[in-house]
């Protein structure tokens, strides 16, 4: 017989453990599924998890998809600490690429380079906007952040398709959907010709250490730690909860609007139907893999893009759809979730007494 | 002018059946304490399987089940992690919605773009014949009136019968159901394969019934406003039905507005359900006694017995 005995102090061990475990677990499930799919597993994982790595390009592009994960996950990892579940951050990153991309449409021909610091200042600016709707209605109406923040994102995807078939089309673009490709002024310098890795990818990296010094050595942080482990506690020191709801949703929207418009300005040059992949959903794997941690968000941000290029890759190469990846980022994150079980709590054995049932 | 009314009707009670399946299923769940947000992805789960057993054998009613098994086999995952592992029910939901939605998305490949026959309207001689009533009565298909009869018979059940007191039991005060000699996790289990299920079916409604067609995140958000219909509905089953046939509704408002060419962007009619369900979201949740009230008081708790 087997019994659950709650741990007194979270397992550190057991906590960066588990990610190893669980994306371990996934590999042997994803071999599982290509062997079903009448695939060669072997290849497949190492199209996957391992040829990514093997060249410089295709270290960039997994260094170009890392940066909006890193940035989004760790915003939301300061929620999900203190309990607020912002999972919008798909359409905060929308409103920040929408915002942010305004400049460089109005002024496509503008060569001023303060048009590039506006624009990210703009994007951060938009994220906060979409994001503060929750937090509004939540403080001032109780209504559920997660929902308010759901439907929002189908909103700001209805929004941005509007906006570039209609009034922010380029004008020489033949009626297909999208926008003017932005002045060279608004595109984000390019760090090593050749490659795409370009500035923001920087900034996303150098992001998740401010998070954790912020974490660590500010009073915020601090309320923060403290209101997601023991709320009541949280409430007795005067740290109050309308207060940390509006701050972990403006943080979280404003660095999922720098994002989006770093992706925009960036990668894409241009506003078009589809400006992301599913980062901010994917986002929230990245968060829980990172185990709510920066740096730890940071690392997961650079796996987890790491499947998304060999996704790619194994497409092409090996014609394995793409589809794929989805199906690999919630079985980590069901593992994950299975395994932090250890961290709580310790499996021990009961003897069971004898002529007792 | 008739005809146009009757045809709104009669679209406005397909587009709400499976918001009343799907929300009426996680109703039963939160009921007993436990808070699903995989709604969305058991829906996609419960299309795509649907959708494939009835493109594999040509039986509708083979696909309903095999839409309603996938649906409860998806909750069951979701089933074992929060209630046997202990694992947070919100991240679990938010797990289950990314797994439904990859899964289905690779399953479906083959089945893009692959048309089936569509589950057809019923037609009693006589009574369906009837003017103006006669259809909008007798004239739906099967699954409209299997969605009520759910929705009447878990309305008993929860009001009247003693399980379903004992499942209420379980969702406001697990602890002392335990006490009593309950099996708390047994019976979270069952509501959870039963919101599965449910969620499992109103996806299959969407892809044998409402389009007759597979299409990668083809629930485009119902689960999520499912969700959203059970705090509008305050936890009643009655309010659920009323619920989905306002967002029915809108759904036919933002359809005839767009094809009457009233000059609204196409694209702002689409956002209406979304901005309507925060809308209402506010509406409802304002009043925080009623909430409180009303909302099981266990809702989205790990149970672990206490000696």
């Amino acid at each position: 017989m087997f019994r659950l005995e709650a741990r007194a102090a979270s397992s550190a061990s057991a906590a960066w453990l588990s990610p190893l475990l669980a994306l371990t677990l996934t590999a042997i499930t994803g071999a599982i599924i290509f062997l079903a799919m009448g695939k060669a597993p072997g290849l497949a994982l190492y199209l996957y998890f391992v040829e990514p790595l093997t060249s410089w390009s295709g270290l960039s592009e997994v260094m170009v998809k890392a940066g909006p994960l890193i940035l989004i996950g760790t915003g939301l990892s300061l929620g999900f600490r203190a309990g607020v579940w912002n999972i919008g951050a798909e359409g905060q990153f929308i409103a920040g690429a929408l915002l942010g991309s305004a400049p460089a449409i109005y002024f496509y021909q503008s060569a001023n380079p303060l048009i590039l610091p506006l624009m990210v200042m703009l994007g951060i600016l938009g994220g906060m906007v979409w994001a503060a709707i929750p937090a509004l209605l939540k403080t001032r109406f109780n209504a559920n952040e997660i929902l308010v923040s759901l439907m929002l994102v189908y909103v700001a995807e209805l929004l941005l398709i509007h906006l570039v078939q209609g009034a922010w089309r380029n004008p020489q673009g033949w009626g297909f959907p999208g926008t003017r490709m932005f002045p060279d002024a608004a595109l984000l310098p390019m760090l090593f010709s050749g490659y795409r890795v370009h500035l923001g990818t920087l900034i996303a990296l150098a992001i998740p250490f401010i998070v954790w010094f912020v974490l660590k050595r500010t009073s915020f942080g601090f309320h923060i730690r403290v209101f997601g482990s023991a709320p009541l506690a949280a409430r007795h020191a005067g740290i109050g909860q309308q207060r940390m709801i509006w701050t972990t949703l403006l943080i979280g929207g404003g660095l999922a609007g720098l994002a989006g418009v770093m992706e925009a300005t960036s990668t894409i040059g241009q506003l078009v139907p589809k400006i992301s992949p599913g980062y901010g959903f994917t986002a929230i794997i990245v968060a829980f893999l990172g185990r709510l941690h920066p740096v730890g968000v940071l690392l997961a941000g650079i796996t987890i893009a790491v499947t998304y290029i060999g996704g790619e890759g194994a497409q092409i190469s090996a014609g394995l759809p793409k589809a794929v990846t989805g199906l690999f980022q919630g079985i980590i994150l069901f593992y994950l979730l299975a395994f932090d079980l250890l961290t709580r709590y310790r499996i021990t054995r009961v003897a069971t007494p004898a002529g007792a049932s | 002018m008739t005809e146009l009314i009757i045809a709104s009707v009669m679209t406005m009670m397909t587009a709400a059946t499976p918001l009343i399946f799907a929300a009426t299923g996680e109703l039963v769940c939160e009921k007993s304490g436990v808070l699903n947000l995989g709604v969305e992805g058991m829906m996609l789960i419960g299309a795509v399987f649907g959708f494939a057993a009835v493109s594999i054998t040509g039986q509708p009613l083979i696909g309903v089940v095999a839409g309603i098994t996938a649906g409860a086999l998806a909750s069951l995952i979701f089933g074992v992690l929060t209630l046997s592992l202990l694992s947070n029910q919100v991240a679990t939901g938010l797990a289950l919605t990314i797994f439904g939605t990859g899964l289905s998305a690779l399953f479906g490949l083959e089945y893009v773009g692959k048309t089936i026959e569509q589950i057809e309207p019923i037609h009693i001689p006589l009574l369906t014949d009837l003017p103006i009533i006669g259809r909008i009565l007798f004239g739906h298909d099967p699954l409209v009136y299997f969605a009520i009869v759910i929705l009447l018979i878990t309305a008993w059940f929860l009001g009247r019968s003693r399980w379903g007191m004992v499942l209420r039991a379980v969702g406001d005060s697990d602890q002392s159901a335990h006490a009593i000699g309950y099996r708390v996790i047994l019976i979270r289990y069952a509501a959870v394969a039963f919101g599965g299920a449910m969620a499992g079916l109103g996806g299959a409604y969407l892809s044998l019934a409402y389009t007759p067609l597979w299409a990668e995140n083809m629930t485009a958000g119902r689960g999520w406003i499912a969700l959203a219909l059970v705090v509008f509905a305050s936890w009643r089953p009655g309010r659920v039905l009323f619920g989905a046939v306002l967002f029915g509704g809108i759904t036919i408002l933002q359809l005839n507005a767009q094809a009457a060419g009233l000059g609204i962007p196409a694209s702002y009619m689409s956002m209406l359900p979304y901005i309507a369900t925060i809308v209402v979201l506010v509406l409802i949740s304002r009043d925080s006694t009623r909430i409180r009230l009303n909302a099981p008081a266990c809702l989205g708790r790990s149970f672990r017995a206490e000696r």
